[in-house]
């Protein structure tokens, strides 16, 4: 089947955020990692090990440089959310006795919240910082929160439904004076926007392989090495990833994430650019077909793959069944049988009403001018539709104020 | 999660969308559920001297298993008396639209809209008697 039939036989995939396709390239470099060069790359004494070790060292290479580090401070891992455990519980375990004291946000993905839960359970004290309305920290309520006992702040550096880019650099500025670490959840933002660990005083990032075009199952975590940043393993074992991170390297999977990230740095300008354009379009033309939109996150500091839309007075859900034949997101979580929307928006102080209307349209590699032509029709022709149907919009063409109703929540 | 042909049918093709003159005294209207909880319906039924049900119109907010919902309430309702109608339980709008058990709640809301718009109408009848005897 060619990319084309399979194209017109499947939904038109607008969820880049949630994963992304392998780019055929990647797949390319991984082949010949599964049955020609299969040797285990810890093994030293023969050739199939050395090959092996060869790949996995180039693609360390190549992580790195992505991020302005050197290789040596890359180790990899089944993926972010690994290596955001790592990262939090590793720092924390080892220099709990010393500082106790940990930042993060109320917006981060919930690896993020759960580990910090968890190490409260071990009697880590953790701040959650609010955000503004437009989805960004403020730096003087971080800088409020700090104190010599503050041993972590771990901010995400894109968030992964609205799309905004935290202020990494004052961040990293604000942690640096305060001898504080600073670790980045950057699974939504290498590749997409220009990284640089030094510049940025990032101690420690977490990298996905599937939302940059590699394979699920593999990632990568950043260790600055000065000044040293130490942790306790997770994983126990081998003494693997320079005792870090034990259990013996996926070689396909590792080669596959080096040569993503190799084709990310090069290709990132243009491709931002183009997807810059494509968004702005895909939110010009649906402004334009449909009134009463509001796109959640800030306007300007944002990666341009990522459109987070309310549809006010049109339930996201069933909004979602209309337009079948695209694949896109619900802001609303109402999928996992829970009546409650997204946490990132209500964080926003978007209102439970319109946090129920939102959805994420994901742009990404392959997608094409055509995509986003038609996708602006598919949304405006079923919102339109929808709307002829509620009740809600009904009240706000007559006037109503839908607040002014005494609703029986249930 | 796949949907069941009823369920699509209703919700791509809505039966009786649309609203009535609440200030009909034969139009009984019912409005449950919350913005925020996601799912809004407004249900409302047109009643003849004798009692039985002529008309029924809806507008939901909500997602397609609430559309579905509402939509085939209104269909089941019309012909039959508000005695009747008052009888319809979610247990058998969720067996027609074989609805996942994560949307019987869209069920239990649609009972309840027919509920209300009954509650509505027997109460503009009861107004509607007194003023009568108050003139008499």
């Amino acid at each position: 089947m060619t990319a084309k039939d399979w194209t017109q036989n499947n939904p038109l995939y607008l969820d880049y955020q949630a994963t992304t396709p392998t780019d055929p390239r990647v797949v390319e470099a991984m082949a010949p990692y599964w049955n020609e060069k299969f040797g285990n790359p810890h093994s030293r004494n023969h050739h199939f090990g050395w090959e092996a070790e060869d790949g996995v060292e180039i693609a360390r290479a190549q992580v790195a440089d992505i991020i302005g580090a050197s290789p040596k401070e890359v180790i990899f891992t089944s993926g972010a959310t690994e290596s955001n455990n790592l990262a939090i519980k590793g720092v924390a375990k080892f220099y709990g006795d010393q500082r106790n004291h940990i930042i993060t946000c109320v917006t981060e993905h919930k690896c993020v919240l759960e580990s910090c839960r968890a190490l409260q359970q071990d009697g880590f004290d953790v701040t959650y910082l609010h955000v503004q309305e437009n989805g960004l920290i403020d730096l003087d309520v971080l800088k409020a929160a700090m104190t010599e006992k503050t041993l972590l702040v771990s901010i995400m550096a894109v968030n992964n439904e609205i799309g905004v880019i935290q202020p990494l650099k004052e961040i990293g500025e604000i942690c640096r004076a305060n001898k504080t670490f600073f670790h980045t959840d950057a699974a939504q933002a290498v590749g997409k926007i220009p990284l640089d660990v030094d510049e940025m005083k990032i101690d420690m990032m977490s990298i996905s392989g599937h939302k940059i075009y590699g394979p699920m199952g593999i990632g990568a975590m950043y260790i600055r090495r000065k000044p040293r940043v130490r942790l306790v393993p997770l994983i126990h074992g081998g003494g693997q990833e320079r005792n870090m991170r034990s259990g013996t390297l996926p070689t396909p999977l590792v080669v596959g994430l080096g040569k993503a990230c190799e084709l990310a740095q090069k290709e990132m300008a243009a491709e931002a650019e183009r997807l810059h354009g494509y968004s702005q379009k895909m939110y010009e033309g649906l402004k334009e077909r449909i009134p009463e939109i509001f796109l959640n996150g800030d306007e300007e500091s944002r990666i341009p793959g990522n459109l987070n839309i309310s549809f006010a007075y049109v339930e996201g859900e069933g909004l979602m069944m209309g337009i079948k034949d695209l694949a896109v997101s619900s802001g609303s979580a109402c999928t996992s049988a829970s009546l409650e929307p997204s946490y990132v928006l209500r964080a926003l102080g978007v209102e439970e009403e319109l946090a129920h209307t939102s959805l994420r349209l994901g742009l990404g590699r392959f997608t094409t001018e055509d995509d986003i032509d038609y996708a602006i029709e598919r949304i405006s022709k079923e919102v339109n539709r929808l709307r002829e149907l509620s009740p809600l919009w009904d009240m706000a063409q007559a006037g109503i104020d839908i607040k002014s109703i005494k609703w029986a929540e249930h | 999660m796949s949907y069941s042909k009823e369920l699509i049918d209703h919700y791509e093709n809505p039966r009786n969308v649309g609203s009535m003159e609440d200030s009909d005294s034969t139009v009984g209207s019912g409005l449950v559920g919350a913005p925020a909880c996601g799912d809004v319906m407004k249900l409302q039924i047109k009643v003849s001297a004798e009692g039985i049900i002529e008309d029924a119109k809806f507008k939901t907010f909500g997602c397609g298993s609430a559309i579905a919902s509402s939509s085939l309430v209104t269909e089941w309702v019309k012909g039959k008396t508000i005695e009747e109608a008052g009888e319809i339980k979610n247990t058998d709008i969720a067996e027609e639209l074989a609805l996942p058990p994560v949307k019987i709640h869209c069920s239990i809301l649609a009972e309840d809209a027919i509920k209300a718009a009954i509650q509505d109408y027997k109460g503009k009848v009861a107004d509607a008697d007194k003023k009568q005897d108050a003139a008499e």
